[in-house]
């Protein structure tokens, strides 16, 4: 049986440092079964999210030798094993201990997001009727886990820290699943413009390269939202043609 | 988006990251790549000469407004004094220019590669501020889809110029007979990969249907959308495969013209 070295980042609220440690692996396992087995053979106190370890539940997220990802997903035949692995907590959000973070920052962000609002039911039953192809192209983004990795290696959040002005992939993509929703009849582009910054992003897809269920984020959710939002706000012909449609 | 504050790591120092990788790679790729077409496209703009061989015209060069006796207003007029540096290319070239340097892939490419914001992903910045695309200048990038129009004529006067390459002059009768040569099949690849890229642009696919909630109820959109989302999808590799076509036809024109190659005839 072989074993490996890891370097776990120990610490609380930001104070800490990497702790080296050996550990047997055998064919098969992730990040998070040598973490595990390190909890339970030498460091008893680790603290450490997880859940389903099948990458469904989005908990286990972390940075593995310095690239987000879910723990329960990495396999270490996936890694170079002649050097330590390392493991660290997200850097975007505030440390609590050891691997775990403090994500709640996201749950505030998405209270704010304009829900859902669907137009009136069209069928006799008090329901709708939508066409596969309107709702296919937001299937996607409802395959989120909020495990929270593309909010992590933003650099508008994890370099720059802006929080405050900035909700970041995840949240660009709950408001593209709202907005290009057939049924939807809300209007977020000025959220999005002014509150949410948009043009914060300058698309370097750090976030589609992390996501675990390989949503198409720049693709797909913001390119198409800041081009909404050009529509709206920066597209003069459009704007004018807008106005006399009104008319 | 909060009011909450809260402690974060200390950001990084510049290039510092835990990532084992040669993660400089694409960047470094990317630096050189940009950078070397860029230096040769404004040296073979500043050169106003061996733009032309035979039925071939550079695309750089295409169309040609003013400069040659083949150009559309004839040549350079005598008001442009002769100190100031004039081209046939100055007149054009800004707009394909443009059309890439407010690209969705090539933005995320350069901000990485030149302006190391970030050099990578999870990699550490230079800077500590940060004004994204929100202010200008960088709010100007949101022109793209005007020069997307500019450049779905350019591929029209392209498409014109490989009609063009397929008639050459016979030296025997004077007259003009249909061929095919090598510099006629690099200027159709050039269409071609130019078409990929810009039929494939995200300002495009969002025109023609990814404004609309409901595409399904307009049947030509919904094709086309399809259409623009296949290119789309290899967006990155139709940009850099148009951008090594486009410059590398404009060198066999040059190299012909100059006669250090030779044009091979296929028909």
């Amino acid at each position: 049986m072989k074993t490996a070295r890891f370097k776990l980042w120990r610490g609380e609220r930001g104070e800490g440092d990497f702790v080296e440690y050996e550990t047997k692996i055998t064919e098969g396992m992730v990040v998070l079964d040598a973490v595990l087995q390190i909890q339970a053979e030498q460091a008893n106190d680790l603290a450490c999210r997880w859940n389903c370890k099948a990458g469904k539940c989005g908990s286990c997220s972390a940075e593995v030798n310095g690239m987000p990802k879910l723990m329960c997903m990495t396999r270490l035949n996936s890694l170079p094993m002649d050097k330590p692995v390392t493991v660290e907590p997200m850097r975007a959000f505030p440390s609590i201990r050891d691997l775990a973070t403090d994500v709640s920052w996201n749950y505030g962000v998405k209270e704010k997001i304009r829900p859902f609002a669907p137009r009136e039911p069209d069928a006799e039953d008090g329901t709708w009727r939508m066409s596969q192809k309107d709702v296919d192209r937001v299937q996607e983004f409802r395959k989120c886990i909020e495990c929270f990795l593309c909010q992590d290696v933003c650099h508008v959040l994890r370099d720059h820290h802006m929080h405050e002005d900035f909700i970041g992939p995840r949240f660009l993509v709950y408001a593209a699943a709202l907005e290009m929703h057939p049924l939807d009849t809300d209007d977020r582009l000025k959220d999005l413009k002014d509150d949410s910054n948009i043009g914060l992003c300058n698309i370097t897809k750090c976030c589609t390269k992390v996501c675990p269920e390989h949503i198409t984020i720049t693709d797909n959710a913001i390119i198409p939202l800041k081009e909404r939002v050009v529509d709206e706000f920066y597209d003069p012909v459009k704007k004018f043609l807008k106005l006399f449609r009104r008319k | 988006m909060t009011s909450k504050s809260f402690s974060l790591s200390p950001r990084r120092s510049f290039g510092e990251t835990l990532r084992k990788e040669a993660w400089w790679i694409y960047p470094l790729f990317v630096f050189l790549g940009l950078g070397a077409f860029v230096v040769y496209s404004t040296w073979a703009a500043f050169q106003a000469e061996h733009y032309r061989f035979g039925p071939y015209l550079s695309p750089f060069y295409s169309p040609e407004l003013l400069g040659s006796e083949h150009a559309w207003f004839g040549a350079k007029p005598a008001w442009i004094p002769d100190w100031l540096p004039f081209s046939p290319a100055f007149l054009i070239l800004w707009a394909p220019a443009g059309f890439r340097l407010t690209c969705y892939y090539y933005r995320g490419a350069y901000y990485k590669a030149f302006w190391a914001d970030p050099p990578s992903c999870a990699v550490g910045e230079p800077r500590s501020s940060y004004r994204g695309e929100r202010k200008f200048p960088l709010i100007l990038q949101n022109v793209h889809r005007y020069f997307l129009y500019l450049a779905l004529v350019f591929l029209i006067f392209l498409l014109h110029d490989v009609w063009e390459a397929l008639w050459f002059v016979n030296p025997s009768t004077g007259g003009t007979e249909f061929g095919i040569g090598v510099g006629t099949i690099i200027l159709a690849a050039n269409v071609f990969f130019l078409g990929g890229y810009t039929l494939g642009c995200h300002s495009l696919r969002h025109l023609i249907g990814g404004s609309v909630d409901e595409i399904s109820k307009f049947k030509l959109r919904w094709d086309g959308y399809r259409c623009v989302t296949c290119l789309n999808n290899r967006h990155m590799v139709w940009a850099w495969c148009s951008l090594f076509v486009v410059g590398f036809s404009d060198v066999y024109v040059r190299l012909c013209s100059m006669g250090i190659w030779t044009d091979w005839r296929i028909l």
